[in-house]
């Protein structure tokens, strides 16, 4: 399933990198603390977080992540933004919290499977 | 920005990165260099990852914590090495350091989801070798080693 699809079915906000909705996700990943992400995550996962800092996009690049959906309506910093257009980085934004978005998408590419 | 990279002239596979302490706007750069560094020369993708995870750790804790560093990359048939030599206040006991959740990250280094005391462990758990000394008020020395079961003989 790409980006594109998750984005349009669970109505998110496509805030960096609009030409990279044909990334493909292949799972996903939910965490704060970016040890943790950057530990477990794997290449194709989108990352689903509350920070908004620009160190995630550092964090997604070198990790290849499918893209990077910010919770609760949260914007990314300045900086961030800055970067993510830079780097290619998709930023989306849901209005969900983070456990029913997290939910969301792992019963859309389950049934994507 | 492109970190500084200062490659050697008697070996295509050495390769030297600074880092400067408290400057978290390029943090995670140097790794981003080292893991495409590696993917050009064909290592496989798990020796590749790890080497990416250990190096961000590594980087993360100079920007935390040092004034600055250096991180040596050497790739050969059988191993990425990874050096990274800093100058701050060192590690008054390493082994309280590396257990897991031990952190001494002030407040804002919280804040961005660092400092969860994962790093140095997560840096010996990804890493085949991994050795570390420090010195108060000098700095920290790592040596991360990771082996590549595939050996690559002409990188």
């Amino acid at each position: 399933m790409d980006i594109g699809t998750i984005a349009k079915e669970l109505n998110l906000k496509v805030i960096s990198a609009s030409d990279k909705m044909k990334n493909i996700v292949t799972g996903g990943y939910t965490g704060d603390l970016l040890s943790d992400v950057m530990a477990n995550s794997h290449e194709g996962d989108i990352w689903i977080t509350r920070q908004v800092h620009q160190n995630i996009v550092a964090i997604a690049t070198l990790k290849e992540h499918a893209g990077i959906i910010l919770v609760n309506s949260c914007e990314p910093a300045k900086n961030t933004l800055e970067k993510a257009i830079a780097e290619k980085v998709p930023i989306l934004v849901s209005d969900l919290p983070v456990f029913e978005l997290t939910g969301k998408i792992y019963n859309l590419l389950a049934a994507a499977k | 920005m492109n970190p500084a990279v200062n490659k050697s002239e008697d070996t295509l596979n050495k390769y030297s990165f600074n880092i400067e302490g408290g400057n978290f706007n390029d943090a995670g750069t140097v790794s981003t260099r080292i893991k495409s560094i590696l993917k050009q020369k064909g290592l496989p993708n798990d020796v590749v990852r790890k080497s990416a995870i250990v190096c961000y750790e590594a980087e993360i804790n100079i920007v935390s914590y040092a004034r600055k560093g250096t991180v040596n990359l050497t790739i050969t048939a059988e191993t990425v090495e990874i050096e990274v030599i800093d100058e701050g206040p060192g590690i008054p006991d390493i082994e309280q350091a590396m257990e897991q959740g031990y952190s001494t990250a002030n407040q804002q280094i919280r804040e961005m989801g660092f400092g969860a005391g994962m790093g140095l462990h997560n840096i010996n758990s990804y890493s085949d070798k991994f050795d570390i000394t420090s010195e108060v008020n000098k700095g920290t020395f790592l040596k991360m080693i990771i082996n590549n079961p595939q050996s690559t003989k002409d990188l």
